[in-house]
C-alpha cells in the first residue's frame, strides 16, 4: 500500500474531532496506458513487416525517390495546388459575398455558379476548358456595339497549364465559396453595426472585423480542401500534363515497379500534406490567439497524461 | 440657447406594415442628457438607431448638430449619400450597444484605437496615448493588452464606453447600456455614464435604470406605441406624470 491510502486510513482512527487534510491521487489511467502501448505494438510490428519486405522494393523507391521526372511532377503538382487555392479562395470570397447580397439578381448568378460548378464532375470541367478552342476558335474581348474588339486564337491563350488552372481553380471556387459564406455568417451581426457604428465603410469593416473573425471557422476546412487539391490536381493528366502521380505512372509502364514507383508518389504526397497541416496549424494559431486561455500554454502532445 | 445638437422633425418609421415611428418631433440641446424610456417594443432602439442610419426613416428629418443625416437636400427632394460620407457622418456620432459588440479578435487597446486609426486617420503612436488616458477614465487603465472574452460585463462595457470616447464624438447613442449586466455590475457602468454626463457630453440613453433617469438626466421622453407621449424634466415625468400610460408603465418598473 502506498502513503495516500495510509492517510485515508488515518482518517478512520482519528480522535482529534477534526478531519485531517485530503490527499488527492489522480485516475491512474492504467487502462488508457495499456491501449497506447497495445497501439504502439501493433503499429511497430507493422512498420517492420513493411520495412522487411522485399517485395515492396525499397532500392527501386530508393533509385526513384528524387528522378528528374518525379521532381518535375512533384513541382507540377505544388504550385497547381497552391495557384489553384488561391484562385479558389479569392473567387470564393467574392461568391460567398454575392450569395449573400439583398440584390436577388447578384446572389441568384451566386447561386446558380455554384450548383454548376459543383453539380458537373471536375474531370469534364478540365475537358471542356482543354478543348475550348473547337467550341469557340477564337475569343474577343471589348465593349458592345462598338467597334472596340481585340480578338485572339483560343489555342494561344487556354494552352494546357491554363485549362488545368481554370478548370480546378473555377471549381474550387465554388466550394470555397461554401466555406468562407458559412464562416462569415458565423460572425454575430452586432460586430458589423459596431463597425458601421464607428463610421467604417462596409468593405473596412468586411475586412478590419468580419473576416479576421470568420477565419477560425473558414481555416480547418480549407486546409482539408488544399489537401484534397494536392490529389485531386492528378485530374490534369487527362489534359497531357504530367504531375507526381502521371510521373510515376509513366515510369513503371516502362519498368513495371508498380508498387515501388507508387510508394515514391506517396512519399511526396505524404511530405506535402505535413508541410500543409503545420501552416495551417500555424494560421489557426494565429487567429486564434483572442481564444487562448491566459494558463493555457499551446502544447504538442499526442497523448495527454492525466 | 444655442443650436440644438440633434433634432427630430416628425420622423417616421415603418417595418413593413408596422409603424414602429409616428411624426416623432424632439430636440435635444448641447450638453444635455435625455433618458428614453418606454415598454418594449415601442421604437425607442429604432428611434436611436435612425440617428445614425442605421436604420433608414421613411418620413420627416434628423438633423445633427445642423447636418442633415444619411441625405442630401436639394429643394424638397433628399438624396440619400453614398455609403462613404454616411459613414463620415456615423464617425461623430458613437453609439454604445446592449451586447457591448466589442471586436472580439482583438485586445482592448486595439478596440479602442481600431476606429480612430482606421477611420479618422490618427497616427498609430498618437491613438495609442490617448486610448490609455481614456481606458484610465473610465478605470481600465490595467486591461490593455486583455482581449474582451475574459472581462467581465461591466468591464467590457465600459471598453465600449471608452471605443465610443476615443471617436471624440459630438453625440453617444446609449441603447440599454445595463441591461445585459449582472445587477452588480450596473453602478460601475453608471458611474462611468455620470462622469461623462457631469463632463458636458450630449448623450441619449434608453434605459431602465430609472434612478439613473432620475438623478443624471436632464430630460426624460416616454415612448409608446411609436411616440413621445409625454416629455420633461424626471421630476415632472417620474414624479408627477400627465399620462395614465405614463403611470402605468411607471407603476410597473418601479
Ligand atoms: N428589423 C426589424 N424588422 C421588423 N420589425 C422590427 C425590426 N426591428 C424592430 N422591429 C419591431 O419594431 C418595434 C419597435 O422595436 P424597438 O425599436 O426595438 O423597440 P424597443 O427598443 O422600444 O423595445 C417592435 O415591434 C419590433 O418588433
Ligand atoms: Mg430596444
Amino acid at each position: 500500500m502506498d502513503a495516500p491510502s495510509s492517510t485515508l486510513a488515518q482518517a478512520n482512527d482519528t480522535d482529534a474531532g477534526q478531519k485531517p487534510m485530503l490527499t488527492y491521487v489522480p485516475i491512474r489511467g492504467y487502462g488508457r496506458k495499456a491501449a497506447a502501448a497495445a497501439l504502439l505494438i501493433i503499429l511497430g510490428s507493422f512498420l517492420f513487416s513493411i520495412a522487411g519486405n522485399d517485395n515492396f522494393g525499397w532500392p527501386v523507391v530508393g533509385q526513384y525517390l528524387f528522378d528528374d521526372r518525379i521532381m518535375s511532377g512533384l513541382l507540377l503538382t505544388s504550385w497547381l495546388t497552391v495557384v489553384t487555392m488561391v484562385i479558389g479562395v479569392v473567387l470564393g470570397t467574392i461568391l460567398a459575398i454575392m450569395a449573400m447580397s439583398s440584390n436577388g439578381v447578384i446572389s441568384v448568378v451566386a447561386n446558380s455558379y455554384l450548383w454548376f460548378f459543383r453539380g458537373t464532375p471536375v474531370l469534364v470541367q478540365l475537358i471542356f476548358w482543354y478543348n475550348l478552342a473547337a467550341l469557340f476558335p477564337d475569343l474577343s474581348i471589348g465593349i458592345p456595339f462598338t467597334s472596340l474588339w481585340y480578338s485572339v486564337d483560343t489555342n494561344t491563350v487556354i494552352t494546357p497549364v491554363m485549362a488545368a488552372i481554370l478548370g480546378l481553380g473555377l471549381n474550387e471556387g465554388a466550394y470555397m465559396s461554401e466555406i468562407i459564406r458559412s464562416g462569415l455568417m458565423s460572425v454575430d451581426s452586432g460586430q458589423r453595426q459596431a463597425a458601421k457604428s464607428l463610421g467604417m465603410t462596409n468593405g473596412k469593416s468586411l475586412w478590419r472585423i468580419v473576416i479576421p473573425q470568420a477565419m477560425p471557422i473558414i481555416i480547418p476546412p480549407t486546409g482539408n480542401q488544399t489537401i484534397g487539391m494536392l490529389k485531386t490536381s492528378s485530374l490534369v493528366s487527362v489534359i497531357a500534363l504530367s504531375d507526381l502521380l502521371y510521373s510515376a505512372q509513366t515510369i513503371y509502364s516502362r519498368n513495371f515497379q508498380t508498387i515501388p514507383l507508387l510508394i515514391v508518389a506517396c512519399i511526396w504526397y505524404l511530405s506535402a500534406t505535413s508541410i500543409l497541416t503545420a501552416i495551417q496549424s500555424r494560421i489557426e494559431r494565429h487567429y486564434g490567439r483572442s481564444l487562448l486561455q491566459a494558463d493555457a500554454p499551446v502544447r504538442w502532445r499526442l497523448f495527454r497524461s492525466s | 440657447m444655442s443650436e440644438p445638437m440633434v433634432v427630430f422633425d416628425r420622423v417616421s418609421k415603418s417595418y413593413g406594415a408596422l409603424e414602429v415611428l409616428k411624426e416623432i418631433n424632439l430636440e435635444v440641446a448641447p450638453g444635455e442628457v435625455l433618458s428614453l424610456i418606454g415598454p418594449s417594443g415601442s421604437g425607442k432602439s429604432t428611434l436611436l438607431r435612425c440617428v445614425n442610419h442605421l436604420e433608414r426613416i421613411d418620413g420627416g428629418s434628423i438633423t445633427v448638430d445642423g447636418e442633415l443625416i444619411g441625405y442630401r437636400q436639394v429643394g424638397n427632394l433628399a438624396y440619400e449619400l453614398p455609403e462613404k460620407l454616411i459613414a463620415k457622418q456615423r464617425a461623430r456620432i458613437a453609439m454604445v450597444f446592449q451586447n457591448f459588440n466589442l471586436f472580439g479578435h482583438m485586445t482592448v487597446l486595439e478596440n479602442v484605437i481600431e476606429a480612430p486609426v482606421q477611420v479618422l486617420g490618427v497616427p498609430k503612436a498618437h491613438a495609442i496615448e490617448h486610448a490609455k488616458g481614456i481606458l484610465d477614465q473610465v478605470g481600465l487603465a490595467d486591461k490593455l493588452e486583455t482581449y474582451p472574452r475574459m472581462l467581465s460585463g461591466g468591464q467590457q462595457q465600459r471598453v465600449a464606453i471608452a471605443r465610443a470616447l476615443a471617436m471624440k464624438p459630438k453625440l453617444i447613442l446609449f441603447d440599454e447600456p445595463t441591461s445585459a449586466l449582472d445587477p452588480e455590475l450596473v453602478g460601475e457602468v453608471l458611474d462611468v455614464m455620470r462622469a461623462l454626463a457631469e463632463g458636458g457630453m450630449t448623450m441619449m440613453v434608453v434605459t431602465h435604470e430609472m434612478a439613473f433617469a432620475r438623478d443624471v438626466c436632464n430630460r426624460v421622453a416616454f415612448m409608446d406605441g411609436g411616440k413621445i407621449v409625454e416629455c420633461g424634466p424626471p421630476s415632472e415625468v417620474l414624479a408627477n406624470p400627465t399620462h395614465e400610460r405614463t403611470r402605468t408603465f411607471l407603476s410597473k418598473v418601479n
